[in-house]
């Protein structure tokens, strides 16, 4: 495939060398005489953000970015960002997909629920909406062979038989780019993505070892409500509760009844979790937290 | 100002080489650098900004030999005063800076375009339309016409190259800075180059020329009709370039664009006859004639505003353009391929993509150990008004630590913060947050005007000793230099004393009670109170990397206090607490700040046992 020329998309997050290894495949590429031209955005991506890099090789090069649709070939070093590229793969473009997965803090807000917005790893679901999935633990295997650090190369090593380029041409680019310290470690581990197969069971397998973890994006819900003593609140003069509450949902009012001129008030009910720290720090017995809303 | 990170240069050694072999895969940004090197540039500077900060990077990296004077200058004023300094004493010299850096540049360089220069002058303006990591997304080709100098297009690499080798030449012959004006698709792509041979220009040597250089009022007004007389010899020129060519194909429609939309056009339209601008001001009108004449219809693709557009149209033409493609956000094949559709060019093409639901969204965080985390979260507990200003800090603004209420323009946070404490209408202490590279850069007038006037307010610098949004570029206060040399340092409590700060405290802000009681004390105090946080970037320039804490299940009562710092590296576990997620953190990140177990009430977080800095 691709004798005539393809558009490579490379997604992960910042920090997981997505730049690096499509600096390797585009001079592969160029080692294997084709006009190259890859473009990536690293600007606030560094911050923990999304990392795509467009790479494209032909006779003759235009655009540097992949159009919606016509990328012949996805290699996603993280499961969520994978989902996030589906839209450029071609209908029937192999999909290169890591089974790790980078959980960032805005996915654990519901704190009521305990439900994370990380989506489930659904291999089922996505063998059947893409068909060509290679999926593995690249991590996994890069560990195995003694260099967790060298699990993109597994993944370049799954790219590699899709590509028209030479042996010597992926080998050269590997080797000048990766730390030099690192080159046997990176060559194994690009062995050993090259070396795998993805037959249905195989794939059977990742997905149930996949499902075994989904329990993760599951939430339980519970609700508490806080009882406040307004009588024996200080207030302002101690306001302890309203600085330690995690939900910042406590404030003083000025207009309370309690000792001082204030007492401390609830501004959203249904946000308590029940964590009791304001319960245990009050010094003087002012709230109470009651399990169920 | 704002986010990149230095690209993995495919050849380091090819790069610098006084004449490579063969071609070379180079980012724009590096092909700039490239062609200034065998143009013979003798003095660079500009001022860090995504997506421009690589020009000035590997120009030092491709120079081992040290036969530029390159650095990072104070702001981008600085930067193309040092340049134009440069170009009258008779050195090749090259400023780069992102498109709002030429904002604040702007005041030399209208003026510039006056005085012309005597050595070549070029000026880089990385634009990033999209807004990438930037304030705004202004299109900088307009400074072209406002100054009156002739601006070239690079749509690649190998034109990044190239332009750049042609405009020190534009310069000189025209006596008059060029600007190059790239954007952030053609700065930080990739493309093979073909590059020459590196030169190493003669310095002309100074000549006394007032009535040039001296832009008095008797001075000045002959030197614009001098500029008006030189744009009229470029207009001339200009038709006869090579950087412009009609590519005749089908003559049904014929399109005119300049930049990478040229090469959107040609993906997608590949049997449209176009006018390819590569120097696109002054505009090549007789080339734009001589395309309408042998077209049935003529179209103008280009990014951002109708700058091609409307003069064309000035010329009489019938012109389409914005009405089919957007005026806002950057273009990519699809949307040049929409904008055909629409304008009736090409019919329209059933949507291939697919998708599997919903997906996360990934906005940027601040990284694990952050030192800006603690005092933000000590700005919302004493419930400030936060101006804020542009750096990684600005992610404040955002959750979990939702901690700051304005961010507009390098410098700005001070202003608005004397602004906001004159209005009367701020609920709670006014306090302009700032990191120490932005307050060098435009902070100093302020903060001067705030004490001159006597404004009680508080002024947070959050010294990181680096520029680190856009990677770790150094600055006055860093101590070295762009290429790694030891330099002087700023003293930051000093300046702010010596500007008239009532107070200053020092503070490290991975002490949360420390930070936070500077900060009540600061904002409780008279005049305006400086409160400087000292600990060091985490990423960059050295990676810091301290004990690694983690999580004791059985402590961790799941109370989510920690989960309200957004550190990356602590998420939720598999264990739950009397309904709750409890947490973990990832050790291989954790560098170790400590700030975690500080906020944490049950000490659920702790040193990893066992480890030791070598492994």
């Amino acid at each position: 495939m691709m004798q005539d020329g393809g558009s490579i998309l490379l997604i992960g997050v910042g920090g997981q060398g997505v730049v690096l290894a499509s600096a390797i495949v585009a001079d592969a590429a160029l080692r294997a005489g084709w006009d190259v031209k890859q473009s990536e955005v690293h600007g606030m991506s560094q911050r923990g953000g999304v990392v795509s890099s467009h790479l494209r090789f032909g006779r003759r090069v235009h655009s540097p970015l992949i159009e919606a649709g016509q990328a012949d070939a996805v290699v996603a070093v993280e499961w969520n960002e994978g989902l996030r590229a589906l839209p450029y793969l071609r209908r029937g473009g192999p999909l290169v997909i890591n089974l790790q997965r980078t959980v960032p803090p805005g996915a654990c807000r519901d704190r009521l629920g305990g439900a994370t917005t990380y989506p489930a790893l659904a291999l089922d679901a996505l063998l059947s909406e893409v068909g060509d999935v290679r999926a593995c633990d690249a991590m996994e295997i890069a560990s195995r062979i003694g260099s967790p650090k060298a699990q993109n190369s597994v993944l370049l090593g799954v790219l590699a038989p899709l590509l028209p380029f030479p042996d010597e041409a992926w080998r050269g680019s590997l080797d000048d780019h990766v730390p030099r310290a690192t080159v046997a470690a990176n060559e194994k581990a690009f062995a050993a993505g090259r070396a795998l197969g993805f037959p249905a069971e195989t794939l059977a397998q990742a997905a149930r070892a996949a499902a075994a973890t989904n329990g993760y994006a599951q939430g339980r819900g519970r609700a508490a409500r806080l009882e406040i003593t307004e009588a024996w609140c200080k207030g302002r003069a101690c306001e302890i509760c309203v600085r330690v509450c995690p939900e910042r949902i406590l404030a003083i009012d000025s207009a309370g009844g309690g000792r001082g001129a204030d007492t401390v008030r609830v501004l959203r009910d249904d946000a308590c979790t029940g964590c009791r720290l304001c319960e245990l720090l009050c010094p003087d017995f002012a709230i109470a937290v009651h399990e169920g809303a | 100002m704002n986010a990149s990170k230095p690209s993995a240069s495919p050849d380091p050694a090819a790069l610098g080489s006084p004449a490579p072999s063969r071609p070379i895969l180079l980012s724009g940004n590096e092909a700039i650098a490239r062609g200034a090197r065998e143009a013979g540039v003798r003095v660079a500077a500009g001022y860090p900004g995504t997506p421009s900060t690589e020009i000035l990077e590997s120009l030092v990296r491709m120079d081992p030999g040290r036969q530029v004077y390159v650095e990072w200058s104070t702001n981008e004023k600085v930067g193309l005063d040092v340049a134009l300094g440069a170009a009258m004493g008779g050195a090749r010299a090259l400023c780069a800076m992102k498109h709002v850096g030429l904002n604040v540049a702007a005041d030399t360089f209208m003026t510039a375009a006056y005085t012309g220069v005597r050595a070549g002058l070029v000026v880089v303006s990385a634009d990033d339309p999209g807004i990438h990591s930037s304030q705004n997304e202004q299109d900088n080709r307009v400074f072209a016409r406002f100054a009156g100098v002739p601006m070239l297009e690079p749509a690649d690499s190998q034109e990044a190259r190239d332009f750049t080798v042609e405009a020190f030449q534009l310069s000189e012959r025209f006596d008059v800075p060029v600007l190059i004006r790239t954007t952030t698709r053609v700065s930080h792509a990739r493309g093979v180059v073909a590059p020459g041979t590196i030169q190493v220009a003669p310095v002309l040597g100074f000549e006394r020329a007032p009535a040039k250089f001296v832009m008095l009022p008797a001075h000045a007004r002959p030197r614009h009709r001098a500029l008006l007389q030189r744009l009229e010899a470029m207009e001339h020129e200009v038709e006869l370039s090579p950087l412009n060519r009609i590519e005749w194909r089908e003559r049904a429609v014929g399109v005119v664009t300049s930049g990478i939309a040229y090469h959107y056009v040609r993906e997608v339209f590949p049997e449209a006859s176009v006018l390819k601008l590569g120097w696109s001001h002054p505009l090549p009108r007789e080339l734009v004639r001589e395309l309408a004449a042998g077209v049935g219809r003529l179209l103008v693709v280009e990014e951002l505003e109708p700058f091609l557009e409307e003069q064309v149209r000035a010329l009489g033409l019938a012109v389409e353009g914005k009405t089919h493609f957007s005026r806002a956000g950057e273009l990519a094949p699809e949307s040049v391929r929409r904008g055909f559709e629409r304008a009736g060019c090409l019919t329209a093409t059933e949507s291939a993509s697919r998708s599997l639901g919903q997906t996360l969204t990934r906005p940027p965080v601040m990284c694990p150990g952050c030192p800006h985390v603690a005092p933000f979260l000590a700005l919302r507990a004493l419930g400030a008004v936060v101006a804020g200003d542009i750096g990684c800090y600005t992610l404040a603004a955002t959750e979990p630590l939702t901690a700051m209420d304005s961010t507009v323009a390098m410098g700005s946070s001070i202003g608005m913060a004397i602004g906001l404490a004159r209005s009367g209408g701020a609920p709670g202490p006014v306090v302009a947050a700032i990191g120490d590279s932005t307050f060098l850069h435009a902070g100093l007038p302020a903060l001067a005007d705030a004490a001159y006037n006597g404004t009680r307010m508080t002024v947070l610098i959050l010294d990181n000793a680096t520029t680190a949004m856009t990677g770790g570029q150094a600055h006055p206060a860093a101590g070295v230099t762009i290429r790694g040399d030891a330099a002087s340092v700023v003293d930051l409590p000093e300046l702010c004393r010596v500007l008239g700060a009532s107070s200053v405290r020092v503070v490290d802000p991975y002490d949360m009670a420390a930070t936070h009681l500077a900060l009540e004390q600061a904002a409780a105090a008279p005049g305006v109170s400086v409160v400087i946080t000292n600990r060091p970037c985490v990423e960059a320039p050295v990676k810091v990397r301290d004990h690694p804490f983690h999580v004791v299940a059985e402590r961790c009562t799941a109370c989510q206090a920690c989960m309200n710092l957004g550190c990356p590296s602590i998420t939720w576990s598999e264990g739950w607490h009397e309904g709750r997620r409890k947490v973990q953190i990832d050790i291989p990140t954790c560098t170790g700040c400590t700030v975690c177990a500080q906020v944490c009430p049950t000490e659920a977080m702790v040193p990893v046992p066992g480890w030791s800095r070598k492994r």
